[in-house]
């Protein structure tokens, strides 16, 4: 790989600096190293105090790390940023409505645009969701969606997460950081300020009451504090107000959710849920889940408390529906997509496995329901015995991967052992749909902090930084 | 609040106060272990922290011989001690973690970092810093989190829920380390009165930091008698079994429910058994067994708080609950 084809955010193709990183590259220029080291210390310091750690799987239980944060920021202008997040709304009203629909009247697959099979046997389609209205038809919530930057400059989504996506209490924790470190920065330009997303998710649930719940109780739900998010629901209910609840503290009697609390039971109106579709009932869906509360799908189903997200919205974030995306925004909304889509093979189509098989050193192939950046398979990276071994499970069932042209992300000077250096990264934005859609400017940038890796995730070595959106 | 918060919020406290209560327990054994010069008596002493905290029969399973190296392992550091300081540090600090949306960052940082230090304890590191020496961090490190939770959190059923943990331990510690003359025998009966007895009885003061108060209180020698008044019956000793039930009682009023009332019937009955009492009555019914009976009814008490805050499986609602789908 030619490391002159990456964008690069920071620095023109010649080296100079791109004009919305001035500020910061005069503070780089003018502060001796021995006060960046510090801060960078500091920084590091903080977050271990705090405890922002999150635990990975497949490593001893209990095993909490801290993700490694990154004080140069990722700057954004406004301008493009403006572009961004209209692509942003377009598209997460599409999915909204697509969601809508599948449930409903099932228009966009009687119109041939959407595979029916693809949708009605996909895995995470819910039939127990059919003809079940939710408050305002909103189905996503919170939504992250992924974005990344080719070598043309040009915002790609790379993937929608419409379940339970994490990571917005990073943004939030990056962002106190910075301004701990650099108020000179922040008081020389105007940084779009992201402090108030809890406000408004608190917002987007109250809004999505049932109706007629005027002061609707909320909580939010986390399948207890060995989860690899803990934390950032722990920080959200503290932010929000609310109470922080596991299934054991919640019951359904009647069709109706209640709290245990000190002082007796306590009726539950909207429950922002960071656990999974197949955990939430045992009755309904994964009967051994030690997680969920029995009877929750039947008192949501009656309309008697909102789950946000709602059950089923993997339907339509799943990698094998993703190319779809584009078709839904033109079919619902009668406009063209702002937001490309990455080139996505489907393997399940003859043709494509075909070029995918004799392709495999130039792709990326994930499986169609996999996510965290587990179970990939990067191409160009990957040795002749990976990619034999990958393609046995290709063949065994290639209609659960897919794969994409490997793109040049762009890449963001970052600090490592050997001092600056460019590494690649993503963008994160989590948007929020209520009475109408709604974010806060930016979003997580992620960053690969191996030199040359392009998996971002935290999971496998990725580390965060600041987004800033500069007026 | 919910219910399992309470809960946690009640557990955490006494993980705490529980790890600072070892360290206390400890550091007395030490010192009176110091005092004498046989070595077989100074291993003598060992049996007293073993037989106050009850963990002499598990520490026999795991252990042929009592003596210091093997007990401050046991109690200090041993991982497989669900009561040793460090399974308390653990322990407070997992509880901390499950409760972070509640309690305030302050008190998280503290746990937290108490737990990051005693992780890396081991018995080498423990004698090179010294055993007094790191008996004095346990106890700063507790004070440091009692003075943290109380000039951050709200005044609200969090803070009396961990202020009823604090109390409901501390009550029960000091009840049995007024009892360790009961298991820690004198020499002979000539010594009774003597130095060692007089050594004995000011380690107890010392170990619930009242041998300063006594002075104050009774500007008098030291008595078996008076220490009991000072630690049982007096209601401005911090570590008294009347100060801790006064606040048990007072905090158990204010949380009330439905459900509550046996709790706090059980301490207001204990609370004022405590006002009332005499050291008189006490000792002529034997200290020992008094004692005794205090930790039974302080156990029963623990029970009832549990059914009635942290189980809450509400009776109005039990019923519905349970019916099939």
């Amino acid at each position: 790989m030619k490391p002159k084809t990456f964008f690069n955010e920071m620095f023109e193709d010649d080296g100079t600096v791109r004009s919305h990183y001035g500020a910061f590259e005069d503070w780089l220029k003018n502060t001796p190293p021995e006060k960046i080291t510090q801060n960078r210390q500091a920084a590091d310091l903080l977050f271990h105090r705090v405890g922002i750690t999150f635990a990975v799987y497949g490593e001893a239980t209990g095993t909490e790390r801290l993700i490694p944060f990154d004080i140069v920021p990722h700057v954004i202008p406004a301008a493009q940023w403006d572009k961004i997040s209209a692509g942003l709304t377009q598209r997460v009203t599409a999915l909204n409505a697509f969601l809508h629909d599948v449930y409903h009247e099932q228009k966009i697959l009687k119109a041939g645009k959407v595979p029916a099979d693809k949708v009605i046997e996909n895995s995470q389609f819910r039939p127990e969701m059919i003809g079940v209205d939710v408050p305002g038809g909103i189905y996503a919530h919170v939504a992250g969606i992924d974005l990344v930057k080719d070598s043309d400059g040009e915002y790609y989504v790379l993937e929608d997460n419409l379940r339970t996506p994490s990571g917005v209490s990073y943004l939030l924790e990056n962002r106190k950081m910075m301004m701990r470190l650099f108020p000179e920065l922040f008081a020389a330009q105007r940084i779009r300020p992201v402090d108030h997303y809890p406000d408004l998710l608190l917002e987007t649930l109250r809004n999505a009451a049932p109706v007629g719940i005027d002061n609707p109780t909320i909580v939010l739900m986390t399948p207890g504090h060995f989860n690899s998010a803990y934390f950032e629901h722990a920080f959200l209910a503290q932010q929000m107000g609310v109470e922080l609840v596991e299934g054991i503290d919640l019951f359904v009697a009647d069709n109706t959710v209640f709290m245990r609390t000190t002082q007796g039971p306590k009726k539950v109106d909207v429950i922002y849920r960071r656990i999974d579709d197949d955990f939430i009932d045992p009755e309904a869906f994964r009967p051994d889940s030690m997680l969920g509360v029995p009877g929750l799908m039947r008192a949501f189903k009656a309309g008697r408390v909102t789950l946000a997200n709602a059950v089923g919205t993997g339907v339509a974030d799943d990698k094998s529906l993703y190319p779809y995306v584009p078709e839904m925004i033109r079919f619902y909304l009668g406009e063209e997509p702002i937001l490309k889509n990455v080139h996505t093979y489907q393997l399940g189509n003859k043709a494509d496995l075909n070029y995918v098989l004799a392709h495999m050193e130039e792709l990326v192939i994930k499986e169609a329901q996999g996510s965290g950046g587990y179970g990939m398979l990067v191409g160009p990276h990957s040795t002749k015995d990976e990619r034999e071994r990958y393609k046995q499970r290709l063949l065994d069932a290639p209609e659960r991967f897919i794969a994409q042209p490997t793109l040049a992300l762009s890449v963001c000077p970052t600090f490592t052992d050997k001092g600056l250096a460019p590494r690649h990264i993503d963008l994160r934005p989590y948007v929020l749909s209520g009475r109408g859609v709604n974010f806060v400017p930016g979003g997580l940038t992620r960053v690969a902090l191996r030199e040359g890796s392009l998996v971002v995730n935290s999971s496998q070595g990725g580390g965060v930084k600041d987004t800033w959106i500069v007026d | 609040m919910l219910s399992r918060t309470a809960s946690t919020l009640y557990w955490m406290s006494r993980n705490v106060e529980r790890a600072e209560n070892t360290a206390r327990i400890l550091d007395v054994a030490y010192r009176m272990s110091l005092l004498t010069k046989d070595p077989h008596l100074q291993d003598q002493e060992w049996f007293a922290p073993l037989n106050i905290t009850g963990t002499l029969f598990p520490f026999s399973g795991r252990h042929s011989i009592v003596n210091s190296k093997e007990v401050l392992h046991f109690m200090a550091l041993d991982a497989e001690n669900p009561s040793s300081i460090y399974n308390c540090a653990k322990q407070a600090r997992e509880n901390a973690r499950a409760v972070r949306g509640t309690i305030t960052s302050e008190m998280w940082e503290v746990l937290n970092g108490t737990w990051l230090e005693m992780q890396n304890m081991d018995e080498d590191r423990l004698y090179a810093r010294g055993i007094s020496s790191f008996f004095e961090w346990v106890k700063e490190r507790s004070h440091l989190f009692r003075g943290v939770t109380f000039g951050t959190i709200r005044r609200d059923e969090a803070f009396q829920f961990h202020r009823i943990g604090t109390y409901m331990e501390r009550a029960d510690n000091t009840a049995r380390m007024l009892d360790v003359k009961y298991h820690v025998l004198l020499p002979s009966v000539e010594d009774v009165g003597g130095a060692v007895d007089y050594y004995q009885w000011s380690a107890v003061l010392r170990s619930v930091s009242a041998f300063e108060s006594y002075r104050k209180v009774y500007r008098d020698v030291i008595t078996p008698l008076k220490v009991a008044e000072l630690l049982v019956l007096r209601d401005d000793i911090p570590r008294s079994l009347r100060f801790c039930f006064q606040e048990i009682y007072e905090i158990l009023c204010k949380v009330q429910n439905a459900t509550s009332f046996e709790a706090t019937r059980q301490a207001g009955e204990i609370f004022a058994a405590l006002q009332f009492g005499t050291v008189q009555n006490i000792f002529s019914s034997g200290l020992h067994e008094y004692l005794t009976a205090f930790l039974d009814s302080t156990h029963r008490l623990g029970g009832e708080i549990d059914k009635s805050f942290f189980e809450s499986t509400v009776p109005v609602l039990a019923t519905n609950a349970a019916q099939p789908s």
